[in-house]
């Protein structure tokens, strides 16, 4: 006896070969063939009008949710939660001592003993007990808020957009919301998540294989064509598993050849996003598992530049390789991020100088996301990587902004640190981004004492004077 | 508590709810009246210094803050939380200590058998007396206000000048003339200043 196949086994094999017929045939048409065109037919911008809208909607329900139930609606507060009064230890210690010397308490008078004069600066002033108020305060202003550790978890929302992760008033849903929401999970995790996986899937295998193709041509001008196009079309089906919708600005600034493009840095997506748009020769550290493979079929193609891990601490080593890279005209630009860690998108920490010493043109990039449709910052301590990017995949959309920015060189008398800042200060400027000084990497590390230490050096030059003053005595 | 980090967020979303409700009631006994919504601050605040979720705080927390950790005095105002040696910090007296900041309430009337709130100028003059007087005698010995100062001040401030630092300001706090200054002196030596504005941390919103 054969196999038995009823005749409703037959109409259920039929459909499933249609639907994923007719599945694929979609996908081809209006996903993958745009993206080797790099073409679009409109349909990510109106998706994301759409989802504006309700979203607005959401809010206002939620609002008038809580109106009704006379509560108070939680708005997670974006600038700061406390009054932080700018002003300097100086200022606050004479603002002190004027209080107390117009009652007659601590003068200015020099100390009696002569070795310890308190110094001829006119700065100088006596210890009195309240001088303790000013840091106490800092302290606990600190405590309550501050600059840094904020910068290094996923920012706050104004308006909530359907997503669980970021909503704060679960009292306030209607069960309109409710459906909504749930309607919401549905789409996301049983229609968008399995398509870009799909997409995912496709654009990296097609990356491995054609770029190991092109791998066996001989080096000249149709390799580097030809690996430009590969490197492109894969690029853009990623950018589709993503849904990304990027706006890029100022396009006749795209970072050319022997130059090195800087950018703020918030998640791994920052490379599809640039790489998508021109080519670059990446830098990094060499992985084991799929992320080594890619790295090493997309060297085949063209140079990028991948480090051993034992390579990576050697300082001199990174930057010959740098500069040799860079000075050969022929070779892509350089893709670096400065901060060497990914931060929230609410601001631009410490570029190290490492980049900035290579004698090379920058092309500074600001990369600025709207976390209105999902939040992009990958919290590398909160989760792994393949967790993070089923995150960003269930997402509604990657909806992001490129600026592209004048190339700027180093000036006469500049030291590197100097240009950091500056090129930083132009990102952040465009990005509408805080500007900070503190390093990312606090992120992991504790801070340095030199800090503490310039807390007090300031202390005590006003008390007795700098150590200068002392020693002339 | 749940063990997984996507469930314990909203777990830790639904507590907050709950818990808000009654450390209002909490939180009204102590300063007569917070605003909730600065309350739901805190706590958010409570939870990201909470990095691996304890459920509390420890000093180690507290250390990571970074602009907390370049502070000369922050040993002494992380002291100041963690009463009597214990490691352990819960919401309510994380909420407690950071209430004596509350800006005075002038507009309270003043009932004459209440205790007073704890953001009175009273205590708040208490608080940076307790910072000063580390083994809680009631005293600021000179030995401690000489450790105050070294750590206030850098390395290369001498002995010399601290101690005639030292011996200046006993000199002139201390009226009862036994070489330290008590609760009541330190008081009276800040008579004039306006503790309520140097003392004070306001929300915004």
């Amino acid at each position: 006896m054969g196999p038995f196949m009823s005749p409703f086994d037959n109409l259920l094999c039929m459909l499933l070969g249609i639907s994923f017929t007719v599945w694929f045939t979609l996908l081809l048409v209006f996903i993958i063939v745009p993206a080797i065109f790099g073409v679009s037919f409109g349909i990510r911008k109106l998706y994301m009008k759409s989802l504006l809208k309700v979203f607005e909607w959401a809010t206002l329900r939620m609002e008038r949710g809580a109106k009704e139930k006379n509560h108070h609606l939680y708005k997670p507060y974006v600038n700061g939660i406390i009054a932080k009064e700018p002003t300097s230890l100086e200022e606050e210690l004479k603002a002190l001592r004027r209080r107390c010397s117009s009652c007659g308490l601590a003068g200015s008078s020099p100390s009696s003993s002569s070795s310890t004069s308190t110094g001829p600066s006119p700065s100088s002033s006596e210890f009195a007990m309240s001088d303790i108020f000013y840091f106490c305060r800092r302290g606990v202003e600190s405590i309550v808020d501050d600059e840094v550790t904020k910068r290094f978890s996923a920012e706050d929302l104004e308006s909530w957009n359907l997503l669980t992760r970021s909503n704060y008033n679960f009292q306030h849903i209607s069960t309109r919301l409710t459906v909504l929401w749930g309607v919401g999970v549905v789409i996301r995790y049983c229609f968008l998540l399995p398509l870009r996986l799909t997409l995912a899937i496709t654009g990296v295998t097609l990356l491995v294989v054609f770029t190991t193709i092109i791998g066996f041509l001989p080096n000249g001008r149709m390799k580097n064509f030809l690996s430009e196009k590969v490197h492109l079309m894969c690029y853009r089906i990623c950018v589709r598993a993503l849904t990304a919708i990027i706006t890029y600005h100022h396009s006749e600034n795209k970072p050319k050849n022997g130059g090195i493009c800087v950018a703020n840095h918030t998640s791994p997506i920052d490379v599809i996003i640039l790489a998508s748009d021109g080519c670059y020769a990446m830098v990094g550290q060499i992985h084991g598992g799929l992320m080594g493979v890619i790295q090493r079929s997309m060297v085949k193609a063209c140079p990028h530049i991948w480090f051993e891990r034992s390579e990576v601490k050697d300082r001199h080593l990174v930057a010959k390789r740098l500069s040799d890279h860079v000075e050969d005209k022929s070779k892509l630009p350089i893709l670096i991020f400065p901060e060497g860690t990914c931060i929230n998108n609410t601001s631009v920490m410490m570029f190290k100088k490492g980049s900035f010493e290579i004698a090379s043109t920058i092309y500074p990039v600001a990369i600025k996301y709207d976390p209105r449709f999902g939040d992009a910052f990958w919290n590398s301590s909160k989760f792994g990587m393949v967790n993070y990017l089923l995150r960003m995949m269930s997402s509604w959309a990657i909806v992001c902004s490129v600026w592209y920015l004048p190339p700027m060189n180093r000036q006469e008398g500049e030291d590197a640190v100097q240009f950091a800042n500056r090129v930083k200060a132009a990102i952040a400027r465009q990005g509408g981004l805080v500007d900070l000084l503190w390093d990312g990497g606090l992120k992991r590390s504790k801070v340095k004492d030199t800090f503490k230490e310039e807390q007090q050096k300031l202390y005590s030059k006003i008390l007795v004077g700098t150590h200068e003053d002392r020693s002339r005595s | 508590m749940p063990e997984c980090k996507c469930c314990s967020k909203v777990y830790f979303k639904m507590v907050k709810c709950v818990l808000l409700e009654q450390l209002q009631h909490f939180v009204n006994q102590l300063t007569h009246s917070v605003a909730s919504a600065h309350l739901v601050r805190l706590y958010d605040r409570y939870q990201a210094l909470d990095k691996d979720n304890k459920g509390y705080l420890c000093p180690q927390d507290f250390g990571a803050i970074k602009e907390l950790a370049m502070n000369p005095i922050c040993d002494r105002i992380i002291g100041a939380f963690f009463t009597s040696g214990q490691e352990i910090l819960d919401f309510p007296s994380f909420v407690r200590i950071l209430a004596h900041f509350r800006p005075v309430d002038k507009n309270r009337p003043k009932e004459p058998n209440s205790p007073d709130p704890i953001n009175s100028r009273s205590n708040k003059l208490k608080f940076a007396f307790q910072l000063y007087d580390q083994d809680k005698d009631g005293k600021i010995s000179r030995h401690e206000l000489l450790q105050v100062l070294r750590s206030m001040l850098e390395k290369q401030v001498t002995e010399e000048q601290l101690e005639s630092i030292a011996d200046r300001t006993i000199q002139e706090a201390d009226l009862d003339r036994d070489d330290a200054i008590s609760f009541e002196e330190f008081r009276k030596s800040l008579d004039k200043v306006n503790i309520d504005h140097k003392m004070s941390i306001r929300f915004l919103r």
